[in-house]
């Protein structure tokens, strides 16, 4: 005889709860991304593969430093709640948590590098 | 009983199942843009860390860049940016509950495969 109740074996296995603030979050960055992502072409696509000077000089005017800080913030956090479903849908266990955990630190990684490195350049 | 099954249930795609629709390619389509971006992404980001460093290593990430490999990664990830772009925008017309029926949705999908295509050559020739 099993000393379990269903709702024991059960407890901790179905959802998190915290599936709609993810679903929000991803509404709100694309919402903004969708405003971001043209701007951002075009603030940051003229720079692509001129000299040195150029680039540094491009990147100090606040328009395309602020566009390329919201696209760093914004995208990043996007990238990272998306990759995010990516691997809960096809990976499981230990390694989803690891390939999670990975894919935060590169995410906010990779957007803390590429502020940093406009901060240098436009301030 | 509770624990009938347990641990071997399906994923949630089941690729295999399904035929092949122009709303499931689009929507598949869609997460492999997002997340292709990331390589787009990383080049993105180590040009500013190269520019904020100083010329001489600029040049060596500028080199990479504007190489033959560089164009086609930075190309692919312009059609990828306005692909994920409007499948994000056809997302946020279905959440509002609007464009769900069969032929809405499908002139959709052909809008994002064609504007997607169409956008990024406007950037090209723009930029």
């Amino acid at each position: 005889m099993a000393f379990l109740t269903d709702r024991k074996r059960v407890d901790g296995l179905g959802s998190a709860k915290t599936g709609t603030e993810h679903h929000w979050s991803m509404t709100i960055t694309s919402v903004a991304l969708l405003i971001l992502t043209p701007m951002f072409l075009f603030a940051i696509g003229p720079l692509l593969g001129e000299p040195h000077a150029d680039v540094v000089a491009g990147l100090s005017r606040p328009f395309p430093a602020l566009v390329t800080a919201l696209m760093l913030i914004v995208g990043f956090h996007h990238f990272r709640l998306g990759v995010q479903t990516l691997i809960e849908d096809y990976i499981r266990g230990m390694t989803r948590k690891i390939a999670i955990i990975a894919m935060t630190i590169i995410s906010y990684g990779l957007a803390a590098t590429g502020l940093v490195a406009l901060a240098q350049i436009a301030l | 009983m509770a624990d009938v099954n347990r641990g071997n249930r399906p994923l949630s795609p089941h690729l295999t199942i399904y035929r092949p629709q122009l709303n499931s390619m689009t929507s598949i389509m869609v997460r492999i843009s997002g997340n292709a971006l990331l390589l787009g992404a990383i080049l993105i980001v180590w040009w500013l860390l190269a520019a904020a460093t100083g010329p001489a290593y600029f040049a060596t990430v500028d080199g990479l860049i504007t190489s033959l490999l560089g164009d086609l990664v930075m190309t692919a990830s312009v059609l990828a940016l306005w692909y994920h772009a409007l499948g994000g925008l056809r997302h946020l017309i279905w959440d509002a509950g609007y464009g769900l029926e069969v032929e809405a949705a499908d002139r959709m999908g052909w809008g994002m495969i064609i504007g997607s295509v169409a956008l990024t050559f406007l950037t090209i020739i723009a930029i």
